[in-house]
């Protein structure tokens, strides 16, 4: 007996019993469904964090002065002095896996504009911090190198600080504000970028050349941090490796010691916060996976009822010269049909119930097609796996008994 | 005139383990039955008629004595190469029938061709229209079987049987489940096919139907007890023009 008609019995059968097939298959499409929904959800939280991440420098990477101990006290970070400018020179000459260096030194303090005034802090970095930030100027420029040899008083400012200054709306690039005293030309607006994942407002900055900082404001000769970028995100490690070693050789830290420093990534950040939205998903699924399981145990269900059921029906297909593999196939085919139509089905709904949800309650959602590739799969197989017993259970048949079985 | 052996039985015995006990179904039985033979099988219950029906229909395998179907040996062929020798040498005819049901007169008579991957969905239909055609029910091809009368379903059955040009047809209680006069439409279509020359076994327990039939074999306590060849066949089509017609 060949395939087309085996699927042309199985058919039959279905249109049969229409109701009980579908119903059969509505457990397949709700747990399919939900599979790719839950899925989409959980990846869609995880992608919108990611991007809000890498909005903020995927593969940035920070140094900083580690604590150290002094007579046994351990001393807290930020009153060490132990990056130098030759720390940040030296990696700048050195690196293969970095693609943006600045060293950075900030002050915290008033700014004043005329009238108004707001509380914050100025970051001393050079160009490439720009780039590491992912900022970018929107109106006027960038101070220059000429700037940072010179210890400019220049600086350029975010949006909320322009917005909270200049509250009569007049161009800000060119004004001079005051900040601790000294006062700062403006030079360049930040294009705005809004809040961060962790509600920071990154427009709430004041960016001015480092040496201004170091010099005019703090009168330090030590640098308090290093903020780089690496190539690309996957090179994190060997640029972190390479900072390491760069900066152990330079501090003269013996093999086994602690290092004084401490290199944060995004990266890690990264992977922190993905955890909780990959346990998320694991959990969704899962829950969604069992629901998928149930539908499979349905099937399993209806197909040992329909074999009972059929039993006079197999007997009689024995006798006029069915093989038990024809009895097999048939049943098999009939409940992969059920799971397969209903995986079809599924597939539909748990990507329009995904948009739905999306359209809705603005969920971020994120279809993968591996996803849907691993739902389907997971339903036909589970079409298999639940048909093949009863399947075998009707293979097994005696054609004697069944042809008499009331 | 030498007729070809359909069916040739030698010595089958046929045992059954029942717990502790073996029952002996068949003891010893031997026959022959030449083309274009219409045998009746009679015998009370607990003969072996049955058992000996299933093992002519190659469904059971005697524990001794050989069978041969259409020259083929029958005994020691496993469980597939004899599903496949049902599809080709055996039509069944079943006490209840045992069409398919929501399923048309024609989609229950190709299912035997279903099982034979020779035949192609064209042919297959042509030949389950010609054997419709030759029970008389040519004008009910898409009927359901549960839109027609126990006679028609019985024709659909006998169509059934026929599609695959069996080497024998075997009837098991064929008139069983029908009212007189349809049991007299059915024996005449029986009798239309011998005269065809086809090669019928109608196991019975009805002993009418003998005399309707070109031979007759008895069974008791799985032993042979006659084998008669009858010389004057009844006709059931005149039967059938004393009786009464159904309303229906």
């Amino acid at each position: 007996m060949n395939g087309i008609n085996l699927i042309k019995i199985a058919l039959k059968a279905l249109a049969n019993n229409k109701m009980r097939g579908f119903l059969t298959m509505l457990g397949i499409i709700i747990g399919v469904a939900s599979v790719i929904t839950m899925l989409a959800i959980g990846q869609g939280s995880k992608r919108s964090i990611q991007n809000q991440i890498s909005e903020m420098g995927s593969n940035m990477i920070m140094i900083q002065p580690g604590g150290d101990m002094r007579g046994g006290v351990r001393q807290s970070s930020s009153s060490m002095e132990t990056l130098k400018l030759t720390d940040y020179q030296n990696i700048v000459d050195e690196t293969r896996f970095l693609s943006a260096v600045s060293p950075t030194v900030n002050s915290s303090g008033q700014l004043i504009f005329g009238a108004n005034n707001k509380p914050t802090t100025v970051y001393g970095v050079n160009q490439d911090y720009l780039d590491i930030r992912r900022y970018s100027i929107n109106d006027g420029d960038i101070f220059t190198e000429q700037d940072i040899a010179s210890a400019a008083k220049v600086c350029i400012v975010g949006k909320t600080v322009v917005d909270e200054l200049f509250t009569n709306g007049e161009n800000p690039v060119g004004k001079v504000v005051r900040f601790n005293k000294i006062p700062f030309k403006i030079i360049g607006v930040l294009t705005s970028k809004g809040y961060n994942s962790m509600g920071m407002d990154q427009d709430d900055v004041v960016l001015a050349p480092y040496t201004t900082i170091q010099k005019r404001v703090l009168a330090i000769t030590h640098i308090q941090g290093i903020t780089s970028s690496a190539i690309k995100e996957e090179y994190t490690d060997q640029a972190i490796d390479e900072i390491t070693e760069i900066l152990r050789r330079n501090h003269k830290i013996q093999p086994g010691s602690e290092d004084d420093f401490t290199i944060r990534s995004m990266q890690e950040l990264s992977s922190m916060m993905t955890t909780t939205t990959d346990l998320m998903t694991v959990l969704l699924a899962a829950v969604a996976g069992i629901s998928l399981l149930v539908g499979g145990i349905g099937i399993m269900n209806i197909m040992y009822v329909s074999v009972t059921e059929r039993t006079r029906e197999i007997g009689l297909r024995m006798s006029i010269g069915a093989k038990g593999r024809d009895i097999l196939s048939q049943f098999l085919i009939e409940s992969i049909l059920i799971s397969v139509t209903g995986g079809l089905i599924g597939v539909l709904f748990g990507i329009g119930a995904a948009f739905a949800v999306n359209a809705i309650v603005q969920y971020p959602i994120y279809i993968q097609a591996w996803s849907v590739f691993l739902s389907f799969a997971v339903c036909t197989v589970t079409g298999v796996f639940f048909g093949w017993y009863p399947a075998k259970k009707a293979a097994q048949l005696d054609p004697i008994e069944a042809i008499r079985y009331e | 005139m030498n007729k070809k052996e359909i069916i040739r039985l030698e010595g089958i015995t046929r045992d059954f383990q029942v717990g502790e006990e073996t029952v002996h179904a068949l003891r010893g039985i031997s026959f022959t039955i030449l083309e274009g033979e219409f045998v009746t099988i009679m015998g009370t219950s607990g003969s072996g008629k049955s058992t000996l029906l299933n093992t002519l229909g190659c469904l059971d395998t005697p524990t001794k004595g050989e069978y041969y179907l259409d020259g083929v040996r029958v005994r020691t062929m496993g469980k597939n190469d004899r599903a496949t020798l049902r599809n080709q040498k055996i039509g069944f005819v079943f006490q209840s029938y045992n069409l398919l049901a929501k399923t048309t007169s024609v989609e229950n008579v190709e299912l035997p061709l279903m099982y034979n991957p020779s035949y192609s969905s064209s042919a297959r239909r042509q030949k389950a229209i010609e054997s419709l055609k030759a029970v008389g029910l040519g004008d009910r091809l898409n009927h359901k079987s549960n839109q027609m009368s126990g006679g028609q379903m019985q024709r659909v059955a006998i169509a059934r049987a026929l599609v695959n040009d069996p080497a024998v047809i075997l009837a098991d209680e064929a008139t069983g489940n029908l009212d007189t006069r349809t049991s007299y439409e059915v024996l005449v279509l029986f009798q239309k096919l011998h005269q065809e020359g086809r090669t019928i076994i109608f196991v019975t327990h009805n002993p009418e139907i003998a005399s309707y039939s070109s031979r007759n074999i008895t069974l008791k306590d799985g032993r042979v007890v006659s084998d008669t060849y009858n010389n004057d066949i009844k006709s059931a089509a005149e039967v059938l023009t004393t009786l009464p017609k159904n309303d229906d």
